[in-house]
């Protein structure tokens, strides 16, 4: 059944949209992220414009990470202060990031910009994830305890501030900071920015595993609702027909990921999730090196009379 | 200069001598609704020729260019050139007021029509028509090879947006004639005017012009409209609508 995306301006078939939603929602359920790293190059693939991707993805994050935070609210699994302190960053990175967006469109150059920050972000996450995933993969066949790092340079930083639900003692600095750069990638490449934002966390910040999910939910659904709300306000590139179809997908794809995922060990849903995201890097590398099908590209500028 | 002068009072002589045809037109439909499932269009512009006591009684052969223009707007081409191993936008022009839609119809080969200098002073042929670009500062219109023009009508018209098709145009009778003009699915909505020029031995006879405009209705315009003129409120809706199907998954699904 065809469909015509108003803002995308261009027909779809919604059972493929539909799929590519229940497909990245598996995914992103599975691996407890939210997907729009997978999502986002989905829809550019079949045809959507980067931009108009990029504001479209952010409302179907929101919704996947809002039925998310929602459950691990119910199990007390997040931490209510870490998340507001985190928002203060991830809001002001967000207003940001829409800020550059904007600026790189009326350049010309935000493709580009969209294909080299995934290029440069997903080799690199992707390869340290799998490289990871491979070591505790090998200790585990070995049998040796992983070793267990105590405080890093980051606990010496002032203004601390005590974090009851995750039992931490903890800087507001580097929380602020991880807000801002989270907010600030998400509102430019389209992504939720969990696949990130949790290893910071765990490895970085030493945040719990028991809360930091959750947390992080929460940061992703404000900064996409917020990202969702500027892309809409000043580029008017946000397809809600095209969100709708993603959401719904998504989210029913979700639950039956979670369910799949529980059945993996945790080295290797770290080993694949690295794999996957390394993949989707080196893809958009190919596609910057080779040479385009055409080297012109025309952009209206808005219709009058 | 001279020479130029004198052309132009050839046509304008040749222009009050021809009062003697008129050109009657209209099209099958003024009024175009585009629908979600619209997937193209072909409207029919007909009309006649019409004599009257002053027309030469030698004049029979007629020759009819129709120029279908759809809603003007500014437009940017960009050509990528490789930089450091990837390929990236580096030059642009700005094409100024030009056509979101045009297409050029006649009977038989533009060069048949007429001469090389009223082809160009007309408008008539792709490579003809004024599209005027930015350059540096000035407003001009380039040398029909330049790249950049090129490659604008050659996207344009692979989307289906431009085209020239010099057989569209066909003479029922020898006065009364017929062509079609085919809308792509993704035409832009708007006025579009058409303009209609008689030819007769080489040069310009009479011409005129008619109308018809381009409306998108049903939900995906609303959409469409609202997005572009409603930002907050539609950024809003949005944002509910994605807590709204949040909640509802987690409700559906909650295991409980």
């Amino acid at each position: 059944m065809q469909l015509y995306l108003p803002i995308a301006d261009l027909p779809v078939n919604v059972f493929l949209v539909l799929a590519m939603g229940a497909a990245v929602g598996f995914v992103s359920g599975m691996f407890g992220i939210g997907g729009g790293f997978l999502m986002t190059p989905l829809l550019i693939f079949i045809g959507i414009t980067p931009a108009v991707a990029v504001a479209s993805v952010a409302s179907h994050i929101a919704a996947s990470s809002f039925s998310g935070a929602l459950s691990y609210w119910r199990r007390r699994a997040m931490d209510p202060a870490l998340a507001g302190v985190l928002l203060c960053g991830g809001v002001t990175g967000t207003a940001l990031g829409v800020w550059t967006f904007t600026q790189l469109r009326a350049l010309g150059q935000l493709d580009l910009m969209i294909a080299l920050s995934y290029v440069v972000l997903l080799t690199t996450v992707g390869s340290l994830m799998f490289s990871e995933g491979l070591r505790a993969l090998m200790r585990t066949r070995r049998g040796a305890v992983p070793p267990r790092r105590t405080h890093n340079w980051i606990h010496g930083l002032p203004l601390k501030m005590r974090f009851k639900r995750s039992k931490i003692y903890l800087s507001v600095i580097p929380v602020v900071i991880v807000g801002i750069v989270i907010g600030f990638i998400g509102a430019v490449m389209g992504i939720g920015g969990g696949f990130i934002l949790v290893p910071i966390m765990i490895y970085l910040l030493r945040v719990p595993t028991s809360t930091v999910i959750g947390t992080s939910m929460v940061l992703t659904l404000v900064t996409m609702l917020f990202a969702t709300m500027l892309h809409a306000m000043t580029n008017h590139l946000v397809d809600a027909v095209l969100a709708l179809i993603l959401m719904v997908g998504g989210v029913t794809g979700a639950q039956f990921g979670a369910r799949a995922g529980q059945k993996i060990r945790g080295e290797q849903l770290r080993l694949l999730l690295g794999l996957l995201i390394l993949s989707v890097g080196v893809r958009f590398a190919v596609e910057l090196v080779i040479k385009p099908e055409d080297l012109f590209t025309i952009r209206e500028l808005g219709v009058s009379g | 200069m001279i020479r130029t002068l004198l052309a132009a009072l050839l046509v304008l002589l040749l222009g009050s001598a021809a009062r003697a045809e008129r050109l009657i037109v209209s099209v099958s439909n003024h009024r175009v609704t585009v629908t979600p499932n619209y997937s193209g269009e072909e409207l029919v512009l007909f009309g006649s020729v019409e004599k009257d006591a002053t027309t030469p009684a030698d004049r029979k052969v007629y020759d009819l260019v129709v120029t279908v223009m759809g809603p003007r707007a500014d437009m940017v081409t960009r050509r990528k050139e490789r930089t450091f191993g990837i390929w990236i936008n580096t030059d642009y022009r700005q094409f100024l007021q030009v056509p979101s839609y045009l297409a050029l119809f006649a009977n038989r080969p533009f060069d048949l029509i007429t001469s090389p200098e009223i082809a160009r002073r007309q408008q008539i042929g792709l490579n003809n028509v004024l599209l005027t670009q930015r350059v540096s500062g000035d407003y001009a219109d380039v040398v029909p090879n330049d790249p950049f023009r090129s490659a604008f009508i050659r996207l344009r018209t692979q989307r289906g947006l431009y085209r020239e098709d010099a057989s569209a145009v066909t003479f029922l009778t020898p006065t009364l004639f017929r062509t079609g003009i085919p809308l792509p699915a993704e035409v832009p909505i708007g006025t579009y005017q058409i303009e209609i020029k008689l030819f007769a031995d080489g040069a310009l006879v009479t011409k005129t012009e008619t109308a018809f405009e381009i409306v998108k209705v049903g939900f995906e315009q609303f959409v469409a409209n609202t997005a572009r003129q409603h930002g907050l409120i539609y950024g809003l809706v949005t944002a509910a609508m994605a807590l709204m199907t949040g909640w509802m998954a987690s409700i559906v699904f909650r295991k409980d």
